[in-house]
């Protein structure tokens, strides 16, 4: 059985598209045949991150206007050849796709592959429709700042309309020291407010913007830097296995970090 | 209320800002997800507590409508204070401010 898993946000620049490409490579490497699709055609990125960019031909356009195979369409990752991107369209495209075009694209790479991911474009017009008719279950990247766990609140209402399910929750670009010191809202704040569960927790981390620049997701070579290590078991918990979540802001961290929590003890 | 906002308190600081976010995130979802603007739900108030004091007399200063939002689930909370029943209610025209 493949599993469709749409990756929104609502709000942009939250870190949809690198969540894509890292838990992509990440499943693709323990195992699972993967296709990442990049829904958002107008500003694609997902070739960028992955480092394809020079080797798209065609996309899924021209699979459905039957000028191409798809296995022509399909760009397939050379160091990691159980990963294949597919572009929805190109920027020059100036009619969009439909949700049938969607849901046909999709049908043909589930029969193909264990996962596909989609890469949501930001906001919730036609190419988020296009994307979330397509898909089975979805994760929300959110970031603890209230404009993205506001856009995120909007994006879970439209997919439980859509009997989207299960819906999970990732935490983006959390600052761990920022959080203990409650200048930043705790994991807690928004597991609570979003009601949803929580798939994974990955702290801010310099590396993610080095591998950006390079064209290679950290999880391709192991990485062991926090967020690498995050995007893994985000992977990991996808294929079924129990990985713990730890709350980053709650490590011990010596007595600066105790005297800290002491302060978040709620006295009513 | 944690211990810290407990001592900002006391020493008149500025809370830390993430009880801050919460709190102000807590109120514009529950309007986002009620989809209510603060007028349609003004008059909502409005006209509740009308029919309200038709039946018994209310503490209109008192009184507090307002929409609350927990497991993404959001009700409409009324809190209204009866100062006494009104033996007979009465007619829907004669309703006081």
């Amino acid at each position: 059985m493949s599993r469709t898993i749409l990756i929104c946000s609502g709000k942009g620049g939250v870190g949809k598209t690198t969540l894509t490409a890292n838990l992509g490579i990440a499943l693709a490497r323990q195992g699972s045949s993967t296709a990442v699709l990049d829904a958002d055609f107008g500003l694609r990125n997902l070739d960028l991150l992955l480092g394809l960019e020079n080797r798209i031909v065609y996309t899924a356009q021209e699979v459905l206007a039957e000028s191409c195979r798809l296995e022509q369409a399909l760009v397939r990752h050379k160091q990691e050849p159980n990963l294949s991107l597919l572009p929805a369209g190109n920027p020059r495209m100036l009619e969009w796709l439909t949700p049938d075009d969607m849901q046909k694209i999709v049908g043909l790479l589930e029969d193909r592959f264990d996962f596909v991911l989609i890469d949501c474009p930001a906001g919730i017009e036609d190419g988020f429709k296009n994307a979330a008719a397509a898909s089975k279950e979805a994760i929300v990247v959110t970031t603890p700042e209230v404009s993205a766990v506001r856009d995120a609140d909007r994006v879970i209402g439209l997919l439980q309309t859509r009997a989207i399910e299960p819906i999970q929750l990732v935490l983006n670009r959390v600052r761990p020291r920022m959080m203990a010191n409650q200048e930043m809202l705790a994991v807690s704040d928004v597991t609570d407010i979003l009601a949803l569960p929580l798939l994974g927790l990955v702290v801010e981390d310099e590396q993610v913007i080095v591998s950006t620049n390079r064209g290679e997701p950290l999880t391709l070579n192991g990485s062991r830097s926090p967020a690498g290590l995050a995007y893994n078991n985000v992977a990991r918990r996808l294929r079924g296995e129990e990985v713990p979540i730890v709350d980053p802001s709650k490590e011990p961290q010596g007595m600066r970090a105790k005297l800290s929590r002491l302060m978040q003890t709620k006295i009513f | 209320m944690t211990l810290r906002d407990l001592i900002d308190k006391l020493l008149g600081r500025q809370a830390a800002s993430a009880s801050t976010a919460r709190q102000r995130l807590q109120l514009v979802l529950a309007h986002d997800r009620s989809d209510l603007n603060p007028e349609l739900l003004e008059q909502m108030r409005r006209e509740i507590l009308e029919v309200v004091s038709r039946y018994v007399e209310i503490d209109l200063d008192e009184g507090d409508v307002s929409l609350e939002t927990e497991d993404r689930v959001t009700a409409l909370v009324a809190n209204l204070p009866i100062k006494r029943a009104r033996t007979t209610p009465l007619p829907a025209s004669a309703a006081p401010a």
